[in-house]
């Protein structure tokens, strides 16, 4: 039986078509269409019900350690109020999940994880925990909003003061009371675009979303569905777990070294050192006629090389795009590969990440 | 959803337009353009093949899913609508107009619908 969000009756009352999604009841789009969501975050902005995102917090004075043990980055530096990426590795490199931590201070943490790993993820922190440090599984009480695109701010400001709201990309204020509603606010998110996620307390979920539609009415703030979420992210070469990383996948693999720090120890580090790296991820620009999916193998002068982890058509760039895994010497940017695509050969290129930047203010 | 009278339907909802007594054009229905959201490719049929009423006419790509499109009645593909290799889009915007084929020496009409009979199919589809 799939749960609800808090919002579910506003996905209804707006029309959203409501899709099963990592044990949720979730609209894969509104009314409005996938493309019209996706161009309303690139050009304006949208406003994303991701409350199936797992919020688990570590407490204790062994919390750093802790993180430091379990992920492969490293959070030593990171002063209160930032926020950092990184994946979790088990024992032989492959990812866990990939997550952001928030530090509040140096003994308090947030961790943000899949809605898909969250009871994997919880089992595997707790088993792994050592010394003094509390996990508390948070999720169920939460409500989390992601506002992205250009004019996020000129909506969000009409909520609060903008000296308010934080100021740099991966970080993030608590509280920042919005429309009297007190939130977590960070600069984060899944699109590529400028944007803020709003955590508030799981009552206040349909209040806080009826507000910011409310706001955002003047500059084109549309709701905006997991399909649109994922094309975003794709158009932004983010990977996504389960597509371009999963249990069987290391970081160095998928691309995410920079998030993979050498200097400490951490579960999955010997592993890493060890296990050779032989296959990258990659971009496809699909140059002949077609939409290439996920799971379809790709070749290299008849050879089979890899398989694609993502594509469809991507409406910002309006063209087929895809990801892929493929073996290094398949990586080189320029190439031409072809995919099978239900049994007939569509031709493709291999072309740098990400597909889209956005162009900085 | 529009279900326009004098055109034909089959349960896989595509639509039926009789040009003569043999000959139609084939198109998918208002609810299934609706259904499959924004179209961005379709993997048009080759004129000159016969195809099977209910077997796979052609297969159209929205940007969440591949989908099929079913051969309504037998016969043998006359055309296919290249129009729609450039703006397949015209699908979602006008999906009566938006013929995709055009099949000759149609034998049968066994198994099609007339508009009352699939609103009463497409109202039973959409009950969860």
């Amino acid at each position: 039986m799939e749960k609800k969000t808090p919002l579910y009756p506003k996905h209804l009352e707006a029309g959203g078509k409501i899709v099963p999604f990592a044990g949720y009841l979730l609209p894969v789009q509104y009314g409005t269409g996938v493309i019209a969501e996706h161009m309303a975050v690139r050009q304006k902005c949208g406003l994303f019900d991701v409350s199936h995102m797992g919020e688990v917090f570590l407490t204790g004075p062994d919390a750093l350690d802790n993180l430091n043990r379990l992920m492969t980055n490293n959070f030593s530096s990171m002063a209160d109020g930032q926020v950092r990426y990184s994946p979790m590795c088990n024992q032989e490199g492959g990812v866990v999940d990939d997550l952001i931590v928030y530090r509040y201070g140096p003994q308090r943490y947030m961790v943000v994880v899949n809605a898909a790993n969250r009871d994997k993820d919880v089992a595997w922190m707790k088993a792994h925990l050592s010394g003094e440090a509390v996990l508390e599984d948070c999720s169920d009480q939460l409500c989390e909003l992601a506002l992205q695109g250009p004019l996020s701010k000129a909506v969000l400001t009409k909520l609060c003061p903008e000296d308010a709201l934080p100021k740099k990309y991966y970080s993030f204020v608590d509280p920042v009371m919005v429309g009297g509603i007190s939130c977590c606010v960070s600069r984060t998110g899944y699109t590529g675009e400028f944007g803020y996620e709003l955590y508030c307390a799981a009552d206040k979920g349909p209040q806080l979303w009826d507000m910011l539609l409310e706001a955002g009415r003047e500059e084109g703030l549309i709701p905006c569905g997991l399909g649109a979420r994922d094309t975003l992210r794709l158009e932004a070469a983010m990977p996504l777990y389960g597509h371009e990383m999963d249990d069987g996948i290391t970081p160095l693999e998928t691309g995410l070294g920079w998030a993979v720090k050498m200097d400490h120890d951490f579960t999955g580090k010997a592993a890493l050192e060890q296990k050779p790296v032989t296959i990258a991820r990659i971009g496809l620009k699909v140059t002949g006629k077609g939409i290439v999916r996920e799971h379809q193998d790709l070749f290299l002068d008849g050879e089979k090389v890899g398989v694609t982890t993502s594509g469809t058509h991507l409406p910002y760039l309006g063209a087929p795009y895809a990801m892929a895994l493929v073996e290094l010497k398949a990586a080189q940017p320029g190439l031409q590969l072809e995919a099978d695509v239900r049994g007939r050969r569509v031709a493709c290129q291999v072309v740098p990440l990400p597909f889209y930047k956005r162009a900085k203010a | 959803m529009v279900i326009p009278e004098g055109l034909y339907y089959a349960k896989s909802h595509e639509w039926v337009k009789f040009l003569s007594e043999d000959t139609c054009l084939v198109g998918i229905s208002d609810y299934a353009q609706a259904a499959l959201g924004d179209i961005v490719f379709i993997n048009l049929p080759q004129a000159g093949d016969s195809v099977t009423a209910g077997e796979p006419l052609c297969d159209l790509e929205s940007v969440k899913a591949v989908a099929d499109v079913y051969a309504p009645v037998s016969g043998v593909i006359e055309e296919a609508n290249q129009e729609l290799d450039e703006a397949c889009e015209i699908i979602n915007s006008a999906p009566y107009d938006a013929w995709i084929a055009r099949i000759s020496g149609v034998t049968s009409r066994d198994g099609l619908m007339d508009a009352a009979a699939y609103k009463a199919h497409c109202e039973a589809e959409a009950q969860p």
